[in-house]
């Protein structure tokens, strides 16, 4: 992955309004938060492959990003984006990454089923 | 006879972090040996350092990971189980024994290494724990192998006594660390970090690398 070009991004979700996309989306501080601070919760959102289909999309910020869809009926949305990728498999990867190479968020978006 | 020796975990690396000693040393003794890997580890949060894995990248580099990992323990028979990474706790558990019971079965394990059901921290780590000992409970008792567990909850020496079992594992020092590098995505910043501490502290070396060369496992009653 390399850092945001806003731009690109923008131009890569406005190719995919009005049409049937595959979702992942995630966050998490990890499954050792707790673990490593006692004050501190495990927290951890994961959701992947549903279908969804926007009417708008827009990447927002200076860095790390934002970017949110507008759903017919509703919003999907991640913040702290830092990196993105268009894999072999056509697949839009954004990505949040901490100062030590941590993924903390995850917005992807598929024409195409991601893997299982 | 030598000993059996399955251990059974649900992420590439756990078999190395905190037990890759114990089974280097098995493979030495010549013991048989296999890892059972449930998942892909496709949910980790470490991607490299600098990172160079991805989320949909993840599992295929994980699992060579494993393989390298496992060469450098001397472990040849890896068994994976096809599991998603941060869900085994939400499967059915009769399922997931079923799958341990399978593998049980044909190698008929005189010992068994998982995590402390209560103790492994990560809801994947318990819930195959957990997972493994209703597979074993389904052994007729003279059959079933005993169980090393690793308990690494805060409270695991006041919820669970002192460890039963305290393994030097200097003798497989090398080994060790050649598996923890081999899981590069998840182990490169912390040995970055260590090797750094060694170099910034030399003096430090033995102090900094003591944690790595002792293993603590608790026997697990399946009653």
């Amino acid at each position: 992955m390399k850092a945001i070009n806003a731009n690109d991004v923008q131009s890569l979700l406005t190719a995919m309004v009005d049409t049937d996309v595959y979702l992942h989306l995630e966050t998490t501080n990890g499954s050792y938060a707790a673990l490593h601070d006692e004050n501190a919760m495990s927290v951890c959102v994961f959701i992947r492959n549903d279908v969804i289909r926007f009417e708008r999309a827009s990447i927002q910020g200076s860095g790390p990003y934002r970017v949110g869809l507008k759903l017919p009926k509703g919003w999907v949305y991640a913040t702290g984006l830092t990196d993105y990728e268009v894999n072999d498999r056509g697949e839009l990867l954004l990505a949040g990454h901490d100062a030590d190479g941590r993924l903390a968020v995850g917005l992807e978006l598929s024409r195409h089923p991601f893997r299982e | 006879m030598g000993e059996r020796v399955v251990a059974i975990y649900p992420h590439p690396d756990d078999e190395t972090f905190g037990k890759g000693g114990a089974l280097a040393l098995h493979v030495k003794q010549g013991d048989t040996v296999t890892v059972v890997c449930a998942t892909l580890g496709q949910m980790g949060r470490n991607m490299g350092k600098p990172f160079f894995a991805n989320r949909e990248s993840m599992p295929d580099i994980r699992r060579k990971e494993l393989d390298a990992a496992c060469h450098a323990l001397g472990v040849t028979d890896v068994r994976l189980l096809g599991l998603h990474d941060k869900t085994i706790e939400f499967e059915d558990p009769e399922r997931v024994a079923g799958m341990i019971f399978n593998i049980v079965q044909e190698l008929r394990p005189t010992r068994v290494y998982t995590y402390y059901p209560g103790h492994g921290v990560h809801p994947d780590h318990d819930a195959l724990a957990r997972a493994t000992i209703q597979a074993i409970r389904k052994l007729p008792p003279d059959q079933r192998p005993v169980v090393y567990a690793s308990a690494i909850t805060r409270n695991r020496i006041e919820a669970c006594g002192e460890p039963d079992v305290v393994l030097d594992v200097s003798s497989v020092f090398a080994e060790k660390i050649a598996a923890m590098k081999a899981h590069r995505s998840q182990s490169e910043a912390s040995m970055k970090r260590m090797e750094a501490d060694i170099e910034a502290h030399p003096e430090r070396k033995e102090e900094i690398e003591a944690p790595f060369k002792t293993e603590r496992y608790w026997i697990y009653q399946v009653s």
